[in-house]
């Protein structure tokens, strides 16, 4: 590639053609201010807040979307460019409710950032703030239209990536908006919860819904019993809210943390990933046996699962039964664990902490009340829970890691990896494998199906079987494979789809930026947690096989059936 | 189930491929005498041409040409482009307004019209001039304002 | 005035290709086709000087050259016919009067660049041309004018007919692009530009209506020929849509060169019941209200370029003593936040801030703060906003503020002149 010579507040730089002048510059150090730019993301321009002088031209140009040109020479900071910056800052603030002390992303908001670095003291624009109903319509995701700086980043993820689409840019020029079809609110259009577009928006225009309130008043109700579990991708995700390095592994300080502020259980969510390996396995061998719904598809993942029913019901047939982890930990803790315990089930509360906005929904669909009750009572984020620290004024930082509680707090690596893309798939391989062949698996990583690419596939000779699996995430990327799947083309046996690009520590309830990079080191510490766990096999795990001795009797047994599988709908349009 | 019919004809004469979304539109909107594309309508056409919804209420909600709300069976646009506005475009909204009892921006209560701004239609020599439907009306005064509408009144009577 | 571009409009059946070979039609094509490589093609229009005529007035052979100079083997041919500008009516006279003549100017430029496919994109306002385009394009696929083999040469070109739905920003060509795709018209930003990345991401050359109907007669009749209209910095013969409060009113042929007097007094007949002229107005809402001691300039690019000025669409908007400059910019920045496509936040916002401030202003409420402010505002949409529009939206305010300023004043000071606002009172409903 030809490499050219710029030159950027009089700093000579050589770069390859076709960089555009922000990347030069972050070369060099020289930040440029972005809003509608996100790294992971097409370029858009439509922000303009990144304006910089080139000689020669008449006008500004946007850094984000001009490319260099040989001896261009580029000023990124002169009083002009400052005082323009600041009036199309003041543009934006004019149209947007700046109450930024009762804002969900107050301190980590781009918008609040800028103004104080361009120091905006006061705004001598006219407002143009108006009073937008929020739509609180579901479980998950909640929009402020009022907050909402119309970069346009949330609409790319939803299109681009996700291929749903519930919301696009509507009316044009100033009465422009972005919202669903008709203005709607979420509930009424297909939107699949998966919060990505919360993880792009710059600003507090899209948040999850706050359940941190309902878990306080659980642990403060003495006549409760409440338990809570943590999914596997949270730990190595809430670090980031307390200025730790993505990827820094917490597991034993929530732990701490939770068993400090009064939880009667705190247990892990990889217990059940275990076990959903077992019957989501053991289905799998029946169908490769029966020939029956080939290929399989993965059900831990409740936006994918709401994409299935909304856009592909005729490919409901292929979805695993399982239910999510989630769902199977809240069954058993209203059944298994309640007689263990000897509490009435209708004491006890399940908390769940997820990575992800959609378990909210999840949980609170009409067919996740197995146990008799609402097996999952309440759902927080990662997020969510970082807010609870942050309210209880405990440094957590500084506590000492604890251990979960029994029965549910032992798993194995297995459990573990549900939380990266391609985790399932390797859970599954890891215990099918040994289950079917009697062998012991030498080779247990699966290095190919690893990674945050889009698609990875693989093939597994097992016994007489040669097994063919796909990975995909995000659900452009699943939209695909179900293409296939509908015209028969999908020779697969079995295909994990997790919803969120990169699985669930891209979730929508992951700390915010959640870009690729961050989402890299939360995969790679989950394969460390994976590496040094003592067990590394879902069936070897001895709570499982004690839960089975004890309880459900054996895979896809009756009483599996009952509190482990579930149905799905067809709620597409037509 | 006869008004689908007609429209999945009309998506398959013009073509269901996602460019030709605002054809389909202009189409089906012709069809109603209330100048609009239902929400049913832009449902079909979306799952048709294989967009999302959002998108199709995207393109509809922001060409002018096309509405996604009900409109008179007689919809008046009014240029209010410089060249009308020179030549007095507000005398005859005026006498629009006295004559109809509506505002710009409103329908009758009969459904039978309803008024709008829109921008230069090219009647830029016939100045100041109106579009009512397709027609265009020009050199406008209040009195051939009134005719225009007693004459379209006698039309549907 | 001269009758070159216009000569077939409303003197010919536009729809019989008999009458449009009678007198001339189709030599240029047979010419470029039979005679002329497609360099020779390009080449012959950038000797011509011909320049873009629907208000950017950049040099149509440079653009033809980008994109015979792109390597991809799928290129499209556009025609810009979505005049929206606001007082520019003189495409319609072309397409309806003489369809002919563009699809050969289309044809043409594909030849020239390599293209097998065009689109005419053409407002939705304009529902009849559109059908006179699509029986036109009829005819000359069934005389074998359009398709494959083109006169029984290895020339394969087709062309249909696209409708715009009510978009001013749509004459802006990525918008226009945009649109053809089927989405809402919001610009891209630039570069890459259409020539390099268009239609469908494809080579695309957007050529306006007017520019294209020169084609065919630059090329029948050759360059030098050409050049013999206009001036040295502008070649050829403008058309251009006279309104407002003029005698005639219409549009004209004239040469480069001719002043802006001599098109309102004399060809125009002067300003009607004899009022005082208080401004022009040049190329649309887009464009530069010019006061009338400037009259006598020339319609040339250089000439006005050195005023600051733009041709753009050749609209001229005549205006008397009656209209209130602030009431006029009001119209007009109302009708750019009608029109803003919404993507760019300058554009987006800066228009109603404008239309706000211009409001309190009107009321009599406005400071001096206010002109300062709205020369700001109008500075950034000017200096920062992604496209064309919002860049010449606010080109009537600046120049208004440049020209008459002292109307601004007297209604800070609670006065108008033209007694349409009463900035101390009540404000007369205006447009």
């Amino acid at each position: 590639m030809a490499k050219l010579k710029v030159y950027i507040d009089g700093q000579e730089i050589i770069v390859d053609e076709n960089t555009t002048i922000l990347e030069a510059a972050r070369e060099i150090n020289v930040d440029i201010p972005t809003f509608c730019y996100h790294p992971d993301q097409k370029v858009k321009g439509n922000c303009r807040i990144c304006i910089v002088e080139v000689e020669g031209y008449n006008s500004f140009v946007a850094a984000c979307c001009t490319p260099v040109r040989a001896g261009m020479v580029i000023r990124t900071n002169t009083k002009k460019i400052r005082e323009s910056r600041k009036l199309i800052l003041k543009m934006i603030l004019a149209n947007h409710h700046g109450e930024c002390l009762s804002c969900r992303r107050n301190g980590n908001c781009e918008l609040q950032s800028l103004s104080q670095e361009l120091r905006v003291q006061e705004n001598d624009l006219d407002q143009f703030v108006e009073d937008l109903s929020i739509d609180r319509s579901n479980p998950s995701i909640v929009r402020d239209s009022n907050k909402c700086i119309k970069c346009g980043r949330c609409v790319e993820v939803c299109h681009d990536v996700q291929g749903v689409g519930a919301i696009y840019n509507i009316n044009r020029s100033s009465d422009m908006k972005i919202a669903p079809a008709y203005n709607k609110d979420l509930c009424e259009v297909q939107c699949v919860y998966c919060g990505q577009c919360i993880n792009v928006c710059p600003v507090g225009a899209i948040y999850e819904k706050d359940d941190t309130e309902a878990v306080w008043d659980a642990i403060e109700d003495s006549k409760k019993h409440v338990v809570v579990q943590m999914a596997p991708a949270v730990r190595v995700a809430l670090g980031e809210e307390f200025g730790m390095e993505a990827g820094r592994i917490v597991t034993g300080k929530i732990v701490s943390f939770l068993r400090k502020i009064g939880f009667d259980g705190v247990f892990d969510t990889n217990f059940t990933a275990d076990l959903t390996i077992i019957e989501e396995g053991n289905e799998l061998l029946q169908r490769i046996q029966q020939g029956k719904n080939l290929p399989m598809l993965t059900s831990c993942s409740p936006g994918w699962i709401r994409f299935v029913e909304s856009f592909y019901p005729e490919v409901i047939g292929h979805l695993s039964t399982c239910k999510s982890p989630q769902q199977m930990f809240g069954a058993l803790t209203k059944t298994y664990y309640a007689e263990k315990v000897g509490i009435d089930p209708k004491d006890i509360i399940v908390v769940s902490i997820m990575p992800c906005t959609a378990k909210k929904t999840e949980a609170q669909r009409p067919e996740m009340t197995d146990s008799g009750y609402q097996d999952v009572d309440i759902v927080i984020t990662t997020r969510e829970l970082a807010r609870m620290i942050k309210q209880s004024g405990i440094k957590v930082d500084q506590l000492e890691e604890e251990h979960f509680n029994n029965p549910f707090g032992i798993s194995s690596g297995a459990g573990a990896v549900f939380g990266a893309t391609g985790g399932v798939m390797e859970a599954a391989l890891r215990t099918v494998y040994e289950v079917v062949s009697g062998e012991e698996l030498e080779k247990i990583d699966f290095e190919n199906l690893r990674g945050i690419d889009g698609f990875k596939e693989a093939t597994v000779e097992i016994g007489e079987v040669v097994v063919k699996v796909a990975v995909v995430n995000g659900l452009k990327n699943a939209k695909m494979i179900l293409d296939l799947i509908k015209e028969g083309k999908a020779d697969y046996h079995f295909i994990e789809v997790m919803c969120c690009p990169g699985g669930c520590i891209g979730g929508g309830g992951q700390p915010i930026p959640s870009t690729n990079e961050v989402k890299e080191k939360r995969i790679n510490a989950i394969y460390q947690v994976d590496l040094t766990s003592a067990l590394r096999k879902s069936h070897l795990n001895p709570v499982v096989k004690t839960l089975y001795e004890e309880f459900l009797e054996k895979p896809l047994g009756e009483k599996s059936h009952e509190l482990l599988h579930t149905h799905y709908h067809d709620e597409s349009e037509e | 189930m006869d008004e689908r019919k007609k429209i999945i004809e009309i998506i398959e004469k013009i073509g269901a491929t996602p460019d030709k979304l605002i054809e389909i539109l202009l189409a089906v909107q012709s069809l109603s005498h209330e100048h609009y594309v239902s929400e049913e309508q832009l449902k079909l056409i979306a799952q048709k041409l294989n967009i999302p919804l959002s998108k199709a209420y995207g393109v509809a909600s922001f060409y002018s040409m096309l509405s996604t709300k009900k409109k008179g069976r007689y919809v008046i646009q009014i240029c209010n482009s410089g060249p009308c506005y020179v030549s007095k475009a507000n005398g005859i909204v005026k006498a629009l307004e006295n004559r109809l009892g509506i505002h710009i921006g409103e329908i009758t209560n009969d459904q039978m019209f309803s008024m709008e701004y829109t921008s230069c239609f090219g009647a830029c020599h016939l100045a100041p001039a109106i579009k009512i439907n397709e027609e265009v009306y020009g050199n406008l005064n209040p009195q051939k304002v009134n005719q225009i509408i007693d004459k379209l009144i006698k039309e549907v009577v | 005035m001269v009758n070159f571009i216009s000569k077939y409009a409303g003197k010919i059946n536009p729809l019989s290709l008999k009458e449009y070979k009678d007198r001339g039609g189709f030599q240029g094509f047979e010419k470029a086709l039979f005679q002329m490589s497609p360099s020779e093609v390009i080449d012959e229009i950038k000797d011509s000087n011909l320049k873009g005529r629907g208000g950017a007035s950049f040099p149509t052979g440079l653009k033809w050259q980008f994109v015979a100079a792109e390597g991809a083997s799928e290129k499209y041919v556009i025609c810009n016919a979505d005049e929206g500008e606001p007082g520019t009516f003189k495409d319609q006279v072309l397409l309806e009067g003489s369809p002919m003549q563009i699809i050969e100017g289309m044809m043409i430029a594909a030849y020239a660049v390599g293209a097998t496919k065009g689109f005419i994109y053409i407002r939705g306002e304009y529902s009849k041309e559109q059908v006179i385009f699509k029986n036109a394009i009829e005819v000359l696929r069934n005389e074998g004018y359009l398709g494959k083999h083109i006169l029984g040469q290895d020339f394969e070109f087709d062309l249909e007919v696209r409708s715009g739905a009510g978009a001013y920003v749509c004459g802006e060509e990525t918008a226009l692009i945009e649109s053809i795709e089927g989405n809402p018209g919001r610009s891209r930003f630039k570069p890459p530009y259409p020539p390099q990345f268009g239609l469908w991401g494809k080579p695309t050359l957007v050529n306006n209506v007017e520019t294209l109907a020169n084609i065919p007669l630059i090329i029948s009749g050759g360059a030098e020929e050409y050049k013999k209209y206009g001036t040295a910095s502008s070649s050829g013969t403008k058309l251009i849509s006279v309104s407002g409060n003029v005698v005639n009113r219409g549009v004209f042929e004239v040469e480069f060169g001719t002043t802006l007097r001599e098109i309102i007094y004399d060809i125009c007949g002067g300003i009607k019941k004899n009022k005082q002229l208080k401004f022009v107005q040049l190329g649309g809402s887009s464009g530069a209200c010019i006061p009338e001691s400037l009259l006598d300039l020339k319609l040339d690019f250089n000439v006005l370029k050195k005023h600051g000025i733009g041709l753009g669409s050749g609209a001229i908007l005549v205006v008397d003593e009656e209209t209130c400059i602030l009431d006029f910019i009001k119209m007009t920045t109302k009708f750019f936040n009608h029109e803003s496509c919404g993507k760019c936040t300058t554009c987006r916002e800066g228009n109603r801030h404008i239309c706000k401030i211009i409001d309190r202003i009107i009321h009599g409420n406005g400071a001096e703060r206010d002109l300062r402010l709205m020369i700001e505002i109008a500075t950034i949409m000017k200096e920062s906003s992604l496209c064309g529009l919002g860049q010449a939206a606010p080109t009537a305010i600046l120049t208004t503020l440049k020209y008459f300023n002292g109307e601004y004043m007297e209604h800070i000071n609670g006065f108008c002149r033209s007694g349409v606002c009463h900035p101390k009172g009540e404000v007369k409903i205006n447009g």
